[in-house]
C-alpha cells in the first residue's frame, strides 16, 4: 500500500525537512553475512506505522528502530525464526508480512490450492461429460417447426 | 463561464444516459425498431456532452482557473503544461470524469461502427453501457463534482503531488481506464447476449476486439505504473503486491482468461456460459478495483467508515452491477446451448486449464488483498498480508501455466496427440537445458542462483516453444524464401499477435526471475572523489550541487561510472523539494544497458560534511520487464488488426439463423 500512501501523502500536511531512505549505512552490521541475514529477515517484517511497507524499505523512524532491533537480535546470535518470534512478541502478529498458518489464516494459505483442486475437478467433469447432451431429442414445438418449414419448402418446390 | 458549460453538459449527460439505458431495452423486448434506434444517437450525444465537460475541465486546468475547487486543489501556475493537463485526471473527481469520457467514446464507437451488429444485440449492449454510464455520472454529480466553484477565487493553487508530476504516471491512469472501460464493453455484450439468450461464434467475434484492446491497454497501463514505481519511488523495486497494484492486476488476470476462453467460443462454440461469466467477473473486478482505490477502504476499514459517502455509493453501484448481472446469469445461462465436445488432450482443454490457473491466480490475489480487511471487519484480529505471502502462493500457480503456454498453441482442436506435440518440441527442450546450464555456469550454485536460473529456463521454454509453433506454421525450414514470405504474410495476424505476446511473456519472465535473483546493492556514505564498485561498475562521486527547476529545488549529484575501463557514463540523481506542495522526491539516475540497469539514488548526508548517503543498485534484467510488457501490448494490437475483426462476422450465418427463430 505504499503507493497509495505515497499518492495520498499530498492530502496530509507535508513538511519534509530531512528524511532517511530505508537502510542507512550507519545501521548496517560490519559482518556482511549477518547484515545479509538481517536484510532477509527485515523483508518479512511490516513497518507497523506504514501502509504495506517492509521495515527494510521504509523511511519511518519507527522502522529504523525496528531494523536496529533486528540487528541486535542477529548479533546476539538468534536464528532467523527466533528474531521473527521476538518481533511478534513485541509488536504482535501484525508485523509479519507472511502470516503464520493458524486457524485464522487457514483459508488464506490453503484457499488457493483448495480452489485449484475444486476447479480442476469441475474441469475434469466438464471435459468428460457424456456425449448424449449434443444429440437431444427435439421438443414437440421444434418438431412442429421443422414440419412447418419442410412443408414450406415443399410448397415452394411445387410452385 | 466554461466550468458551468461543462457542469451543465455533464448534468445533461445523465438523463441522456438514462434514456440510452432503458428505451432501447424496451425496444429490444418489444422488437420495436424505432425504440431500439434511440440507442445510437443517444450514445453519440452522450459522447458529445461528456466530451464537452471533459474539455471544459481541461481548459480550466490549462488556464489555471482557481475559481474551480478542483483546479485550486490540484494545480499550480508554475507547473509544466503536460502536468497541468495530466492534473485533470490526477485527482479523484477528474479521474472519474475521464472514466465516463472513455466509456462514452467506446459507446459512440459501437454506435458509429457497429452497423454490422445484429440490431437487438447492439441496442441491448448500448443500453447496458447507458446503465453503467448513468451510474458513474450520478456518482460524479452527487458525490464527486469536479466543477464546484470556490469563492473568493484563490490567487494560487495548491499544486499537484510531485510524485504524480511524471511522464510515466501522466499516462498511467488513461491506459488503465481504457482497459477497465474496454472490459465494460465485454460486460455489456455479455449481458446483452444473456438477455438475447443466444451466444455464438459471431458474438465472440464482436466481443474479441474490445477484449483485446482492453487487455492491451491494461497491460501497458500496469506496466507504466510498475515502471514509474521503479524509477520514482527510489528503491529499485518494480512490484510490491500493493493493494492498489493488485486492484488492477486482478482484472488483468481474469481479462487474460477471458481473452483465451472467447477463442474457444469463436472457434468451437464451447465454453459459452463460462466465457459470459468471465466477462461479467472481469468488469466486476474492475469496478471493485475502482471501489478499493476510491473509497479509502484500503487504508483501514475504520477510515472508510468515518467518511463513507463515496465508498457506499460505489459499493451500491457495484452491488447493482454484480448482483444484477449474476442474477441474470443464474437465470439465463443454463438455457444456453451446450458447446461442442472435445477430448482431454485438445486445444480446448489446454485453454480451459489456462483459465483454471488464471482464475485461481486472480482469486488468490483477491483473497490476499482483502484478507486483512475481512479479518479486521470480522474482528478476528489484525494481520498483514504482504509480498512474501503473494510470492509464495502466486509463483506455484504461474509455473504450470507457463509450461502449458508452450504446449497449448501446438495442440489441435478437438483431439490432439501429446506425444506428437512434445516430439516437435524436442529442440525447444534441448534449448531449455542449454540455457539452464549457461545460467548456472554464469551465476553459481547457491539456492538463489538455482531459482533464478530455473526462472530463466522456464522463460526459455516458453520462448523456444512459441518460436517452434510459429516456425511450424510458416514452415520456416521447409520452404523457399519466396514461399516463406507468402506464408508469413498469409498467416492470420491473430497468430502473429499471439506469438509476439507469448514471446513477450517469456521476456517478462526473464526480467522477473533475473532481477529478483541477482539484484546487487551497495549502500554507503560518499564524499566527492570517492569510488564504489557495484557489479563491476566503478562509480565515482564527482560532487553535488544545488540546482533550481521550474517548480522545485534540487540537490543534484554527479557520478561517473565505468566498467572494465570502458567509456565513462555520467549519472545525475537528484533529491528534489517541490515548492507547492512542499514535498521531497528522489529522482534516481539510471544507466541502462541492454541487459541491466545501474541505478543510483542520492540520499541525505550528515549536515555540512559534504558527504552523502549513496545507494548504488545493479538491477540485472529489469529492462526485460519493459521489453516484455511492450511486446505483450504490441502482440495484442497486432491481433486486433486481424482481418476478421475488420470485415466483421459473416452476415450469412445470421441470415440463416433468423428465419428458423422467427
Amino acid at each position: 500500500m505504499k503507493i497509495y500512501a505515497a499518492l495520498s501523502a499530498v492530502t496530509l500536511a507535508v513538511l519534509v525537512a530531512t528524511t532517511s531512505y530505508a537502510v542507512e549505512p550507519d545501521e548496517m552490521l560490519a559482518d556482511p553475512a549477518l547484515e545479509e541475514r538481517a536484510r532477509i529477515i527485515s523483508q518479512d517484517l511490516k513497518c507497523v506505522v506504514c501502509q504495506n511497507e517492509t521495515i527494510d524499505e521504509s523511511n519511518a523512524s519507527l522502522a529504523q528502530d525496528m531494523r536496529r532491533l533486528v540487528r541486535q537480535r542477529v548479533l546476539a546470535g538468534d536464528s532467523n525464526q527466533a528474531v521473527l518470534d521476538y518481533m511478534v512478541d513485541r509488536y504482535g502478529d501484525f508485523v509479519l508480512l507472511r502470516p503464520r498458518v493458524t486457524g485464522q489464516t487457514v483459508l488464506l494459505w490453503f484457499g488457493p490450492f483448495a480452489l485449484l483442486l475444486l476447479g480442476g475437478l469441475i474441469v475434469a467433469r466438464y471435459i468428460r461429460r457424456p456425449s448424449i447432451t449434443t444429440v437431444q431429442a427435439l421438443t414437440p414445438e421444434e418438431l412442429a417447426e421443422v414440419e412447418a418449414l419442410t412443408k414450406d419448402s415443399n410448397t415452394r418446390n411445387d410452385s | 463561464m466554461n466550468p458551468e458549460i461543462g457542469h451543465y453538459a455533464l448534468a445533461l449527460a445523465l438523463p441522456v444516459a438514462l434514456v440510452q439505458a432503458f428505451v432501447p431495452l424496451i425496444g429490444a423486448t418489444r422488437r420495436d425498431a424505432a425504440l431500439m434506434a434511440v440507442a445510437g444517437p443517444a450514445a453519440l450525444l452522450q459522447m458529445l456532452l461528456i466530451g464537452t465537460a471533459f474539455a471544459a475541465l481541461t481548459q480550466a486546468f490549462i488556464a489555471s482557473d482557481f475559481s474551480v475547487m478542483n483546479v485550486y486543489q490540484n494545480s499550480h501556475t508554475a507547473k509544466p503544461l503536460l502536468y497541468k493537463i495530466s492534473g485533470v485526471w490526477g485527482n479523484h473527481e477528474g479521474s472519474l470524469l475521464l472514466w465516463v469520457a472513455i466509456l462514452a467514446v467506446f459507446g459512440a464507437a459501437v454506435a458509429a461502427f457497429g452497423a454490422a451488429l445484429p440490431d437487438r444485440l447492439k441496442a441491448r449492449a448500448l443500453a447496458v453501457q447507458g446503465m453503467i454510464g448513468a451510474g458513474f455520472l450520478a456518482f460524479i454529480l452527487f458525490t464527486s463534482n469536479p466543477f464546484l466553484r470556490v469563492d473568493p477565487t484563490p490567487a494560487q493553487g495548491l499544486g499537484l503531488n510531485p510524485l504524480l508530476q511524471d511522464p510515466g504516471l501522466a499516462f498511467h491512469p488513461p491506459m488503465l481506464y481504457l482497459g477497465y472501460v474496454g472490459f465494460s464493453m465485454a460486460f455489456s455484450f455479455a449481458v446483452a447476449a444473456l438477455l438475447e439468450g443466444r451466444v455464438d461464434a459471431a458474438w465472440a467475434r464482436w466481443v474479441r476486439p474490445w477484449t483485446l484492446a482492453a487487455w492491451s491497454f491494461l497491460t501497458v497501463g500496469i506496466g507504466l505504473g510498475s515502471w514509474w514505481a521503479y524509477y520514482e519511488l527510489g528503491w529499485g523495486g518494480w512490484w510490491f503486491w500493493d493493494p492498489v497494484e493488485n486492484a488492477s492486476f486482478i482484472p488483468w488476470l481474469t481479462g487474460t482468461a477471458l481473452l483465451h476462453s472467447a477463442i474457444v467460443v469463436e472457434k468451437r462454440e464451447a465454453l459459452k456460459s463460462w466465457t459470459i461469466l468471465l466477462a461479467i467477473i472481469t468488469f466486476s473486478l474492475s469496478l471493485l478495483g475502482t471501489f478499493l482505490v476510491r473509497s479509502g477502504i484500503l487504508t483501514s476499514v475504520h477510515a472508510f467508515a468515518s467518511d463513507p459517502t463515496r465508498g457506499v455509493f460505489v459499493l451500491v453501484l457495484l452491488a447493482i452491477a454484480v448482483g444484477g448481472s449474476l442474477t441474470l446469469y443464474a437465470i439465463k445461462a443454463p438455457k444456453l446451448e451446450p458447446g461442442g465436445l472435445f477430448s482431454p488432450l485438445s486445444r480446448e482443454s489446454g485453454l480451459l486449464l489456462n483459465n483454471l490457473f488464471l482464475a485461481t491466480a486472480a482469486a488468490t490475489v483477491l483473497l490476499g488483498t482483502l484478507y486483512p480487511l475481512i479479518a479486521e471487519a470480522l474482528e478476528l484480529g489484525t494481520l498483514s498480508v504482504g509480498a512474501p505471502y503473494f510470492n509464495t502462493v502466486f509463483v506455484p500457480l504461474m509455473v504450470p501455466l507457463v509450461l502449458l503456454m508452450g504446449i497449448g498453441p501446438m495442440m489441435a482442436w478437438k483431439r490432439s496427440d501429446l506425444a506428437g506435440v512434445l516430439g516437435r518440441l524436442k529442440g525447444a527442450l534441448v534449448g531449455v537445458v542449454v540455457v539452464f546450464g549457461i545460467a548456472l555456469a554464469l551465476s553459481g550454485v547457491d539456492i538463489i542462483d538455482i531459482a533464478g536460473s530455473a526462472g530463466i529456463a522456464l522463460a526459455a521454454w516458453l520462448f523456444f516453444a512459441s518460436l517452434t509453433e510459429w516456425a511450424g506454421r510458416v514452415r520456416l525450414f521447409k520452404s523457399s524464401p519466396a514461399d516463406l514470405w507468402k506464408r508469413v504474410s498469409s498467416l492470420p495476424r491473430a497468430s502473429h499477435g499471439m506469438t509476439i505476446a507469448h514471446l513477450g511473456m517469456a521476456v517478462l519472465i526473464v526480467g522477473v526471475s533475473g532481477s529478483s535473483a541477482w539484484k546487487q546493492e551497495n549502500i554507503l556514505t560518499m564524499g566527492a572523489g570517492e569510488t564504489v564498485t557495484v557489479a563491476g561498475f566503478d562509480v565515482t562521486f564527482d560532487g553535488a550541487e544545488l540546482i533550481r527547476g521550474p517548480n522545485y529545488e534540487s540537490v543534484q549529484g554527479t557520478f561517473s561510472a565505468t566498467r572494465g575501463g570502458g567509456k565513462a557514463v555520467t549519472l545525475k540523481p537528484e533529491r528534489r523539494v517541490y515548492d507547492q506542495p512542499v514535498q521531497q522526491t528522489t529522482e534516481a539516475a539510471i544507466h541502462t544497458t541492454f541487459w541491466a540497469d545501474l541505478y543510483i539514488v542520492l540520499g541525505d548526508g550528515p549536515a555540512d560534511t559534504g558527504r552523502y548517503v549513496v545507494r548504488a543498485y545493479f538491477e540485472p534484467f529489469v529492462p526485460f520487464l519493459w521489453y516484455g510488457i511492450l511486446m505483450m501490448g504490441f502482440g495484442g494490437l497486432v491481433s486486433l488488426s486481424d482481418r476478421r475483426h475488420r470485415i466483421g462476422a459473416p452476415r450469412k450465418a445470421a441470415a440463416i439463423a433468423e428465419p428458423i427463430k422467427a
